[in-house]
């Protein structure tokens, strides 16, 4: 136990210093946990801990940023993107494979070693690109895009080559290592453990099941989760939530790998098949820290797995082999980048964030050297290449950022408007009898909205009529970030709850200065609240509709109905004005009877409203007629008895 | 019988005296349209297709109102901005009104020898109507001579608001019976109750 403590303790430390100074320096979290990794390997190795074991641990989280990848991404996007993904990806695999199985055959492999080298190295690193990416926010460009193209066909392609690295075994390997072989199945696509049940079928109905689970994946998502979350939704627990969102995630893995199928290819499918739905918010938020500490665990255990000794033993050789296995990759990806019509600085981008080996190189090569079909002594300097490849990956994002993007960003203006955000310019926290009219109104106008809203019952509901609406707590600040607070220009707070409706406008207006804050105001008092918490637009939830009864009333009563309309005009304005000289007085930190300016003021207020309705306000009768007056019948006796200055004379 | 529509528009319905008096019995009269623009539109969102379909519906459109500022009030302006629209009022396929008539009854508040280069509103009152009389005519309608009552403002004080009143409905009726004499009326710049010319009113 206090093993375990101590472990966690270190591993937390490390991540938590040297992180934020890395991304102070502008290195990216990637090289923090990296850096962090290398720094703490000394003491890692002073406790035993085993850090390959905790690595296949720490995979785990590269299967919950495929199935967030996959939220972001709706079917018809991935349709879509078909092309690129077969194209490019396939391409990018084949070409790289064998240029780099030429080499190694260059430096004298045999050819089935050769080939094993080429297919491990042509995989890149999804963890550490997609994570940068999506730090970078270039997940959405035309080089994130392609290059997530890439990854996704990589990822699927690690099944196929696992069925053929066994092929390639070397005799004299495999008598060396009679009787251990079996052990190598346990890395299946290094996310699972050897519990691959489709063991003794035969190849078609091995494929039916895989099949079946992939059916199972998209039927389960598509008609089981609705009533299941809504199901859960109902406690109203937000841990009972995120417990059901880590059993879905961890569960497909379960299954996929049971069916010896990829999991972070099956939590992506469930992913993209939850992109349409309401929860896709509230799952991606609860995932997300997840997947964050997973896969800083994984970039800390690549760092501490670095094999400094070995490095310099053959500094010269790994080092030359590192830097031309990147400029090999990048050249692949810099040519197919032209095939595919990726431009500009997105073209630089794609190229080189995936130049680098990547995790699943560290998992293929212990499956090879399982299989007897690369000897050790080379796997070992393979591994410290994939290692070192990867830890130069920050450093070709920070080339990108300094010095590639810059100059490309000067060159066109209108690049950057072409990429299409998918959220909402809008955003509607609260679905209810308020949120809801303006989502309709805005729907209708033509704008896009965001809707999210904590009642799973209301949003059932509203599929019905074909909105898009997501369930979860607005007041959470992740929740915002899911739903794109960062990218939305207007944010309308329609909750129920007086103190959310506050506590929300309060945290937007700080932590995000440049959304338009529309809010729901409770009453007369709520709307001094929200004028000190910094709403733009405060709206009172009823006193428009009141008005319009009072309007009602006047009409039905004779007045004639534009009498009516300027009547209330001027009742509304006088009202406002009456609102705004006592919000300018209040103080949120004291109450409102201690507040004298406040309570004077109102008492002011109060009695010439009182006025009004006694009467005797002739102020208002006044404002309402001043429109239209005829003159009097003195003035007409004056204007007749005038002439025309310029026409003097008789009429 | 020809089918008449009464525009009427006064945004001091409740404070007006010669207006609302001519309002109160036009909206009387059997058989004939009546409109209160302000009461329908109280805040100027007027429908375009409803009243488009109420102009396909009558022969003559009579516009009832005070001069303000030498024009309409601005909710006729409205009105006319927004119903008579390219391809149905005027332009490309617009004749949906051809042949129809525009007539204005309308209150002045100077006295009939203002109206001339001499007086103190410098033009003659039709000079001020000229942008409705094209109007009518962009929209192939005829603009008959209008009802006008001069002094408006003098007028309840002095015995001239009762005669003006009864000659509104006379007109309304000789309109809706078809005994008005438009051709007659084209001879005149402006009508009054005096000089109406109705057939079988000798």
């Amino acid at each position: 136990m206090g093993d375990i403590l101590l472990i966690t303790f270190v591993f937390l430390v490390a991540g938590v210093l040297a992180v934020p100074l890395a991304s102070r320096l502008g290195l990216g979290s990637v090289l923090g946990y990296l850096i962090a990794g290398i720094a703490i390997s000394p003491l890692l190795a002073a406790f035993g801990v085993d850090v390959v074991s905790v690595q296949h641990f720490a995979e785990f989280g590269v299967v919950m940023m495929l199935f967030l990848v996959g939220l972001e991404l709706e079917p018809r996007l991935l349709w879509s993107m078909r092309a690129r993904l077969l194209g490019l990806g396939g391409l990018q695999v084949a070409v790289t494979a064998g240029l780099v199985m030429a080499a190694a055959l260059a430096l004298g492999q045999a050819w089935s070693v050769a080939l094993a080298i080429g297919l491990v190295l042509a995989l890149s690193s999804t963890a550490i690109v997609l994570q940068t990416l999506n730090e970078k926010g270039l997940m959405k460009s035309d080089g994130g895009r392609g290059g997530f193209s890439v990854l996704l066909f990589q990822d699927v392609a690690v099944i196929p080559i696992l069925a053929l690295i066994p092929l390639l075994a070397l005799p004299e390997l495999m008598d060396a290592m009679a009787g251990g072989a079996a052990a190598g199945d346990d890395h299946g696509n290094g996310h699972g453990g050897g519990l691959d049940l489709t063991h003794g079928l035969a190849g078609w109905q091995r494929a039916l099941v895989m099949l079946g689970a992939i059916g199972v994946v998209i039927g389960g998502g598509t008609w089981l989760t609705r009533p299941l979350f809504r199901f859960i939704a109902l406690a109203n627990l937000r841990e009972i939530f995120v417990a059901a969102a880590l059993v879905l995630v961890v569960g497909i893995a379960l299954l996929m790998t049971l069916v010896g199928l990829s999991p972070a290819l099956g939590t992506f499918l469930a992913g993209v098949v939850l992109a349409n739905s309401e929860y896709r918010h509230e799952l991606e938020s609860d995932i997300e820290p997840f997947k964050g500490l997973l896969l800083g665990l994984f970039f800390i255990t690549v760092g501490a797995g670095f094999n400094f000794p070995l490095l310099f033993g053959n500094f010269a050789a790994i080092i030359g082999l590192t830097l031309g296995l990147m400029a090999l990759k990048a050249a692949v990806l810099l040519a197919l980048s032209f095939l595919f019509g990726i431009r500009g600085g997105d073209r630089w981008l794609f190229s080189l964030s995936l130049a680098q080996a990547g995790e699943f190189g560290f998992v293929l090569l212990s499956f090879t050297v399982a299989n007897a079909v690369i000897p050790a002594a080379v796997a070992d300097q393979l591994l410290l290449v994939v290692a070192l490849s990867m830890l130069l990956t920050p450093a070709l994002f920070i080339l990108y950022d300094k010095v590639i993007a810059p100059r490309f960003a000067a060159g066109g203006g209108d690049e950057a408007a072409d990429e299409i955000t998918e959220q909402g310019p809008v955003i509607i926290a609260g679905h209810g009898r308020y949120g809801g009219i303006v989502n309709r109104l805005l729907r209708e106008a033509g704008y896009a909205t965001t809707v999210l809203d904590y009642s799973s019952a209301h949003l059932e509901r509203l599929r019905a009529f074909g909105f898009r609406v997501y369930f979860g707590d607005a007041t959470r600040p992740d929740l915002l970030h899911a739903a794109g607070i960062e990218a939305a220009r207007l944010c309308v707070v329609a909750l129920d709850g007086r103190e959310q409706i506050t506590a929300l406008v309060r945290h937007v207006r700080q932590q995000h200065p440049h959304v338009h804050v529309v809010a729901r105001a409770i009453d007369r008092e709520h709307v001094y609240e929200l004028y000190a918490a910094g709403a733009h637009d405060i709206i009172r939830e009823t006193f428009d509709s009141a008005v319009r009864a009072g309007r009602s009333v006047l009409e039905a009563l004779g007045d004639h109905p534009f009498e009516a309309e300027r009547k209330v005009r001027q009742f509304v304005r006088q009202d406002k004005a009456h609102l705004a000289a006592l919000a300018a007085l209040y103080d949120p930190d004291v109450p409102l009877h201690e507040n004298t300016a406040y309570v004077e003021k109102s008492r002011e207020v109060m009695a010439e409203n009182e006025a009004a309705l006694k009467g005797m306000d002739r102020a208002f009768a006044t404002r309402v007629d001043r429109g239209w007056s005829p003159p009097t019948a003195a003035d007409v006796a004056a204007e007749e008895s005038r002439t025309d200055p310029g026409e003097a004379g008789p009429r | 019988m020809a089918q008449l529509l009464i525009y009427y528009a006064h945004p001091g319905h409740h404070k007006s005296q010669v207006n609302r008096a001519m309002a109160d019995a036009a909206s009387g009269v059997e058989g004939v349209g009546f409109v209160d623009l302000y009461a329908l539109y109280p805040r100027h969102d007027i429908d375009v297709d409803r009243e488009q379909a109420r102009l396909l519906a009558h022969e003559v459109i009579l516009f009832q109102f005070p001069l303000f500022w030498y024009s309409t009030p601005s909710i006729i302006k409205e009105w006319e901005d927004l119903v008579l629209e390219h391809g149905f009022a005027y332009g490309a396929g617009g004749d949906r009104l051809d042949g129809k008539t525009m007539m204005l009854s309308l209150t002045a508040a100077g006295p009939e020898e203002a109206y001339t280069p001499g007086g103190y509103q410098h033009f003659p009152l039709r000079t001020f109507l000229t942008p409705l009389e094209q109007t009518a005519r962009l929209c192939r309608m005829r603009f008959a001579a209008p009802y006008v009552l001069h002094g408006s403002l003098g007028a309840p004080g002095d015995g001239r608001l009762d005669p003006h009143v009864a000659g509104y409905r006379r007109l309304i009726e000789a309109i809706r019976d078809d005994r008005y004499d438009f051709a007659a009326a084209d001879g005149h710049d402006i009508v009054t109750a005096e000089t109406l010319p109705i057939r079988g009113e000798g």
